[in-house]
């Protein structure tokens, strides 16, 4: 089978091709080989649970592609509440057409991600649609898992709490655009899609009295901030010498007039810490990215509003971004 | 290359350069018996201003008067729904820059059309546009042009290729525009008080410094063309407050790095040979001015989509909702905030005048980075 055809949608001989020579193989556990209607599981102490689509054009991107983004996202969604991914589930809707090729180096890039933190995918669900019904391949999964850090909330941030980022942003979004309008960003620069589990966990077993966590994909830093801002109640200052951003998202941003807080990431997170833990984080997040910093602070002041101080004193609000990311005409 | 691009701004954002040139500013200020209203021509200018909060670091005694120059912002509604019409015709593909696409007409946007199943495509280089005919000579490929003068020669360069390749399938909606007629008109306003003009950074490059040497002398006012960072923007208005206290008006370049005197010759001789002078251009909130705005030479008239899709283009003059005040806040008389829809009704995400909708309007910049107090 060189492309997936609207029968290995149909349940038939082409439909279990298609779960055993590429699913279950890649896929491969006890549960999910048991083939029943549902998954069951053994679940103790409280769980979080989550569930996220994924579309993404091109499917393949410079540092990732659509299957490490929807699995990555859905344990980074799990982690983000203090909480290691155990159990996903998956459907894939593909349009039939599709090179297998593509979709095989897609579930085995899946595959690689959930080893990361041993998580696995014991349901899942396949549906073949006529072309131009979905773009190529979408994918939804959910995940429950074990919560290790309870009590994490947008809601808990207090005057004098340390604002944290465990990299530099905008990575995503700007190799996302310049993938699809064929700008060449050179071969280094890539997507920082990534787990975050591992880092959270260190954080955790540190026991580093975290407050929030949010991971800062659609809306960025920005939207991150914003949410805090007015969940918690507070004013959010942030110093914006000290928000790390690569050369090429800078270049990005001034020749396509972008902000690089707008910008998605898929592997990058922002915490808010009590003052007293902050240089605690900070070490133990450098170990992860050289580029993690501690980029401002929470206030009582200006509640439910974000304020960037620039280098040379001045200060402006940062809002959260609205509607589509357009290039500036001129 | 972004590596350079970075490299090419670092200095231009040194905090120690702008306090130097702000402190600089505060004691010729002292020297202003009234305050000085600058206007930056360009919604660039107005954006940097704002995204850098710069007027928090000059005198009271200088007040930015924002100006017309956003090119989305400009283009009135009846146009815009002529872009959708031809969107909406049998087998067309309509194209245009950036955020063209989400001003609304009178009846929804580019955008809109889009998700409702037309094809609209933003693109971000006019030379994909040629790429899109030669892959589609099924379809009609209609470009919605707009720009002032920077983005012109673009235009006037894909037609001469697309005649050059014979895509009879290209067509071309022109909204090109000048910067200097809606100078002249603002500062002939009996109730203008603008004392001096940070002229447009891009414009400029294309069209050197001559078209505004008319209206340094007729009005007597200060011109510098200046560039968009903010130790730009801060030399730019030291620069006027030199020439202003001592009663100088002539056009100064601060850009130096990219604009030159006599403009790029070979850009604006393109224009020359491709566009004329429309007799007259509908502004959105400035109303008709007088040879502002550019039409295709009859030669390319078979491209003219105005031309040859004309049964499909309503030509009604269409008017902003009554409560938006876009009209002046584009001649500079009015602030973003002292509309009473601002940040209510009207917000980037649901605009209702054409200052809300570009990254380069006023009421958007305003919105986005916020008046800080």
């Amino acid at each position: 089978m060189k492309r997936i055809s609207l029968s290995a949608g149909g349940g038939g001989e082409e439909s279990a091709q298609l779960i055993d020579k590429l699913f279950l193989k890649y896929f491969f556990n006890q549960i999910l080989d048991s083939k029943e209607d549902a998954a069951v599981l053994s679940l103790e102490g409280k769980s979080a649970f989550t569930t996220d689509g994924y579309t993404v054009s091109p499917l393949e991107f410079s540092g990732g592609n659509i299957g490490k983004l929807s699995i990555a996202g859905t344990i980074n969604d799990l982690a983000m509440m203090g909480a290691k991914a155990e159990y996903l589930s998956c459907a894939f809707m593909i349009e039939e057409g599709l090179e297998w090729e593509v979709l095989e180096r897609i579930v085995a890039s899946m595959a690689n991600e959930l080893s990361i933190c041993g998580a696995k995918i014991v349901c899942g669900d396949t549906k073949v649609v006529p072309r131009r019904s979905v773009d190529r391949l979408f994918i939804t999964t959910s995940g429950i898992g074990k919560i290790y850090l309870p009590n994490l909330s947008s809601k808990a941030l207090e005057a004098g709490d340390a604002v944290l980022v465990s990299g530099d942003i905008g990575r995503h979004g700007c190799v996302i655009f310049a993938e699809r309008e064929g700008l060449n960003m050179g071969t280094q620069f890539k997507s920082d899609c990534a787990s975050l589990w591992p880092v959270v966990e260190r954080l955790i077993d540190a026991s580093i009295p975290i407050k929030a966590m949010r991971d800062a994909t659609r809306g960025g830093l920005s939207a991150v901030l914003n949410e805090w801002a007015e969940a918690s109640d507070v004013g959010i200052e942030i110093e914006e010498t000290a928000i790390p951003v690569s050369a090429e998202v800078i270049g990005m941003c001034e020749m396509m007039g972008f902000d690089p807080y707008d910008l998605a990431n898929e592997g990058t997170f922002v915490l808010a810490v009590p003052a007293q833990a902050q240089e605690s984080a900070l070490a133990l997040l450098k170990a992860f990215s050289p580029h993690a910093a501690c980029i401002g602070s929470v206030t009582d002041g200006k509640k439910g509003r974000v304020v960037l101080k620039t280098p040379w004193g001045s200060r402006r609000y940062l809002e959260l971004p609205k509607g589509e990311l357009l290039p500036r005409i001129c | 290359m972004s590596e350079f691009l970075k490299s090419l701004q670092d200095g231009f954002r040194n905090p120690k350069t702008i306090e130097a040139i702000s402190n600089e500013i505060k004691t010729l200020s002292r020297n202003l018996n009234q305050t000085l209203r600058i206007m930056e021509v360009c919604g660039g200018h107005t954006h940097t201003i704002m995204k850098y909060g710069l007027t928090q670091l000059l005198p009271e005694q200088i007040e930015f008067v924002h100006g017309p120059g956003c090119p989305v912002c400009v283009i009135p509604k009846e146009r815009i729904d002529q872009a959708i019409a031809l969107a909406k015709m049998e087998n067309s593909i309509l194209v245009t820059l950036g955020d063209m696409i989400r001003v609304p007409g009178s009846n929804g946007s580019l955008a809109e059309a889009r998700s409702s199943g037309y094809d609209v495509k933003a693109i971000y280089s006019p030379l994909d546009l040629l790429n899109i005919a030669r892959e589609n000579p099924d379809k009609k490929v209609i470009f919605f042009a707009v720009g002032f003068e920077t983005t012109t020669p673009m235009s006037a360069s894909i037609v001469l290729q697309a005649q050059k390749e014979n895509l009879n399938n290209f067509y071309i909606h022109v909204n090109h525009v000048m910067v200097p007629p809606p100078m002249e008109m603002i500062m002939e306003g009996e109730q203008t008080d603008i004392h001096a003009f940070i002229a447009p950074s891009h414009v400029s490059v294309i069209t050197g410094t001559q078209i505004y040497e008319p209206i340094a002398e007729r009005y007597q006012v200060p011109i510098v063309i200046s560039g968009f960072e903010p130790v730009d923007i801060l030399e730019g208005i030291r620069m006027i407050l030199n020439q202003h206290l001592k009663s100088q008006y002539k056009v100064e370049i601060q850009y130096s790095r990219v604009v030159k005197e006599a403009g790029n010759i070979r850009a604006k001789d393109m224009i020359e040979r491709v566009f004329e002078k429309r007799e007259s251009f509908r502004w959105r909130g400035l109303g008709n001015i007088e040879r502002s705005g550019l039409t295709l030479r009859d030669e390319y008239a078979s491209m003219d989509a105005e031309k040859v899709f004309a049964p499909y283009l309503v030509q009604n003059e269409l008017y902003d909702h009554p409560s938006c005040i876009c009209g002046s806040i584009l001649k500079g008389a009015a602030k973003p905030f002292e509309c009473a829809v601002f940040a209510k009704e009207c917000t980037p995400a649901s605009p209702m005048g054409s200052c809300m909708v570009s990254s380069e309007g006023s009421c958007n910049a305003y919105y986005r980075y916020g008046e800080w107090k």
